[in-house]
């Protein structure tokens, strides 16, 4: 596709038509940036390919790899079997592995763990495609708009938690000064246990959909105009192009954003804690609060055997679920 | 003239061994053993305004005392995280050459015969109280100094509601609620609670302990060996008044957000009566709240039946690390004998915050301008009504108390359920802490 032979479109905005692109003009490229995590394995011959660096300069990074990831990732298999003091170890097989399914808590933050990847998840898939839709189309102001959807995500996760706790205070916190001026219900957002895990899955939506936006402008942008141009001369309406065009040509993007944002969720844990802590009581625990729990009270090799734990339930979902994402792309 | 390729390889190359000697230089310990001036480091007992005071204080009146001797202080958190900082650091050979730390049960997971330097024979040691030994010794020796003043669990009180109302210190639980709900009919709040600060929620339960004792005193030795258990009495009752108080309404609204400095300053203020607490906190109403802090009295915890016992728990401690030897030893030996001479005790009085009950150790006394609270303390110990904390009495604390307290206490679960969860907590610590038996 060549840029120029580009019928010109009637838009509000006045700005240059490049203005659209977020990351790139080429198409192949955009397809690439928003497809790289669910690229189809690489095919054999690309190994083939002879390096153009010496193999020495490989060195440090493995070096930083094998030392900071891999013999900690062996390490910490070897103590989830272990009781671990830190100061001794007695090897006790899969007793902690025992010990933490029996933990009375592990059902329900399971459950809590599925449910706030789902919601998140799910969320961020709507929200930003229809927020890229608006943003990528001829709003008023859509730069400004741009940068404010995607401000949250340049704040620290401890700084938001913090700010909204302070803004749902069910006492002293401005949304419910707000709500009870008007004479509304005041709930306590993170103090009651039926609403918690909801409303740290809300402020998460908040700060992740901006990458998902993102990601979904690049996958829109990226499709090629004539389609549109030809649908429209053919007589399709807004919706039948969104439907038809837009939804089904940024299958890659979605699939990203769907894979970025569930094992996101899986194992989120700093929301959480910043904001209830698992709380109250055990009623917004999710796995990863449970594990980090286990290492606070001194259990290192019940938490070990927690995040091994962890590590099987994200691969057992992903795994599958990328497999299926990506043929349906191939499938295309 | 070098080419450009070659200056990013000379590049490539400065950065690499830059990022190795940053490695490196973290490695390496400052083992520097020369005879005459000494610096040795010393980790206050947390990162608060009061205890990094503190701990700066005594290293500058120690530096004044002893010129040749140089205390570097560092901070640590509080709480569970301060516990894994300790633990890693004694694991790993970094820790300070003096440490503060608590005394009881988390002393005893620092699992101190491995990691500490024996005091046993120091000449401070003929000066403790005999309680006070118990909890910073294992069966080979005593390993810490006092640092700070004893304190009680129970309930903290506001003496001029009390006083408006025409109501009586209770001796019996039956008497707190009869009183509390006279204080709710009167608009005030009767019983604070502050989940905001979740280790809160432990009173009830934890300041019940010494009516335990007095019930039955082999009951820390039995839950120590897996004999005795909190589903039944006479322990249950912490979990069942936790309960009660929410059933009956006695709470304040905000009681899922309070913090503890908050609830503090409505204590204070008149604004709420009761406070199930430990008197330790009163530092904090002598900084929010000065002119109310005599206001505040305390009394025990009261039982279902029997005379009311005040729960005792024992002063923070000092201690050394084995992996401190030499000069440094003996320079760190003096500074922990220095916490507790009358220059260090006059420091623990101003800076450590204020006094709130007796001291472990002789020479250290109360002054008179202590609050209130701690002569309603002293009452007890007059009477012999008096008994340790659990944590100083097994090694055993179950890391999750306080959220399940803090379920039971905002009605998601019930008082026995909530015993079940904590029984096999107890359970899960003490076989990590590798206890026969369990």
């Amino acid at each position: 596709m060549t840029r120029g032979h580009r019928p010109r479109v009637p838009r509000l905005s006045s700005e240059p038509d490049e203005e659209y692109i977020v990351s790139t003009t080429n198409t192949a490229a955009a397809n690439r940036a928003a497809d790289v995590i669910t690229e189809p394995r690489v095919s054999k011959n690309r190994r083939t390919i002879k390096s153009y660096y010496p193999r020495s300069f490989f060195i440090p990074t493995i070096v930083l790899y094998v030392v900071f990831f891999a013999i900690p990732s062996v390490a910490s298999f070897y103590f989830s079997l272990t009781r671990w003091s830190l100061f001794d170890s007695h090897f006790i097989g899969f007793g902690n592995f025992v010990e933490f399914f029996q933990n009375p808590q592990l059902y329900t933050s399971f459950i809590h763990t599925l449910l706030y990847g789902v919601i998140t998840s799910g969320a961020k898939v709507l929200i930003g495609f229809f927020l890229a839709v608006l943003l990528t189309g001829p709003v008023i102001g859509r730069g400004y708009l741009r940068a404010v959807v995607f401000f949250p995500v340049l704040v620290s996760t401890i700084g938001v938690g913090i700010m909204y706790k302070s803004l749902l205070d069910p006492f002293h916190g401005m949304v419910n000064a707000v709500l009870r001026f008007f004479g509304l219900p005041q709930p306590g957002w993170f103090t009651d246990p039926h609403l918690a895990i909801y409303t740290i899955a809300a402020v998460d939506i908040w700060k992740g959909v901006g990458i998902a936006t993102l990601i979904f402008m690049a996958g829109i942008v990226a499709i090629p105009r004539e389609y549109f141009e030809a649908a429209r001369i053919d007589g399709a309406g807004a919706w039948r192009i969104l439907r038809e065009i837009t939804i089904p040509l940024s299958r890659g993007a979605t699939a990203t954003v769907i894979i970025l944002s569930l094992i996101g969720g899986l194992r989120s844990f700093d929301i959480i804690w910043a904001t209830t802590g698992g709380g109250p009581g055990f009623t917004s625990d999710v796995i990863a609060s449970v594990i980090y729990k286990e290492y606070q009270a001194g259990f290192y090799g019940l938490s070990a055997a927690g995040n091994v734990v962890l590590f099987l339930v994200v691969t057992v979902i992903m795994v599958p679920l990328t497999y299926v994402l990506n043929r349906k792309q191939v499938q295309l | 003239m070098f080419s450009r390729r070659t200056t990013s390889r000379v590049v490539a190359a400065l950065g690499c061994v830059a990022l190795l000697g940053a490695a490196l230089a973290a490695c390496s310990s400052s083992a520097n053993s020369s005879s005459g001036p000494t610096t040795i480091s010393l980790m206050a007992g947390g990162n608060d305004p009061a205890a990094t005071k503190f701990a700066n204080d005594i290293a500058h009146a120690f530096h004044k005392a002893n010129p040749t001797i140089t205390v570097k202080v560092d901070t640590r958190p509080g709480g569970t995280d301060g516990d894994n900082l300790v633990k890693t650091r004694l694991s790993t050979g970094t820790m300070d050459d003096v440490f503060l730390y608590n005394t009881g049960s988390l002393f005893q997971a620092l699992h101190p015969d491995q990691t500490l330097q024996p005091l046993t024979d120091q000449p401070w040691v003929k000066d403790l109280t005999s309680d006070f030994k118990k909890t910073v010794s294992t069966s080979n020796g005593l390993y810490g100094a006092p640092n700070g003043s004893t304190f009680d669990g129970g309930i903290m009180y506001n003496k001029k509601v009390y006083a408006r109302l025409g109501l009586s210190v209770p001796t019996t639980w039956a008497q707190f609620i009869s009183n509390s709900q006279k204080i709710k009919a009167a608009g005030i709040i009767p019983v604070l609670a502050s989940y905001g600060d979740t280790w809160t929620s432990q009173l009830f339960v934890l300041a019940d302990f010494a009516n335990v004792s007095a019930q039955d005193p082999n009951w820390a030795t039995n839950y120590t060996h897996d004999k005795a258990k909190y589903v039944n009495p006479p322990a249950l009752a912490g979990f069942t008044h936790t309960e009660q108080i929410f059933d009956m309404g006695l709470m304040n609204k905000d009681y899922a957000s309070l913090t503890n400095v908050n609830a503090l300053k409505e204590l204070a203020t008149g604004q709420a009566a009761q406070y199930p607490m430990i008197t330790v906190v009163i530092s904090n109403v002598v900084q929010s709240n000065p002119s109310q802090v005599n206001d505040i009295g305390y009394f025990a915890m009261p039982p279902d039946s029997g005379d009311a016992h005040a729960t005792v728990w024992e002063a923070g401690g000092a201690y050394i690390p084995k992996s401190t030897t030499g000069a440094k030893l003996d320079a760190a030996k003096k500074l922990v004998a220095f916490i507790n001479s009358p220059t260090g005790c006059d420091i623990q009085k101003s800076s450590g915050g204020v006094p709130s009950g007796p001291f472990a150790i002789s020479t250290c006394t109360v002054p008179s301008n202590a609050p209130a609270l701690v002569a309603d303390e002293a009452k007890y110990q007059a009477d012999g009504k008096t008994g340790l904390a659990l944590e100083f009495l097994s090694p055993i604390k179950g890391p999750n108390l306080e959220k399940i307290l803090v379920q039971v206490g905002s009605g998601i679960t019930k008082a026995a359920a909530g015993a079940v969860l904590y029984d096999n907590d107890v359970k899960a610590e003490a076989q990590q802490l590798g206890l026969p038996g369990w």
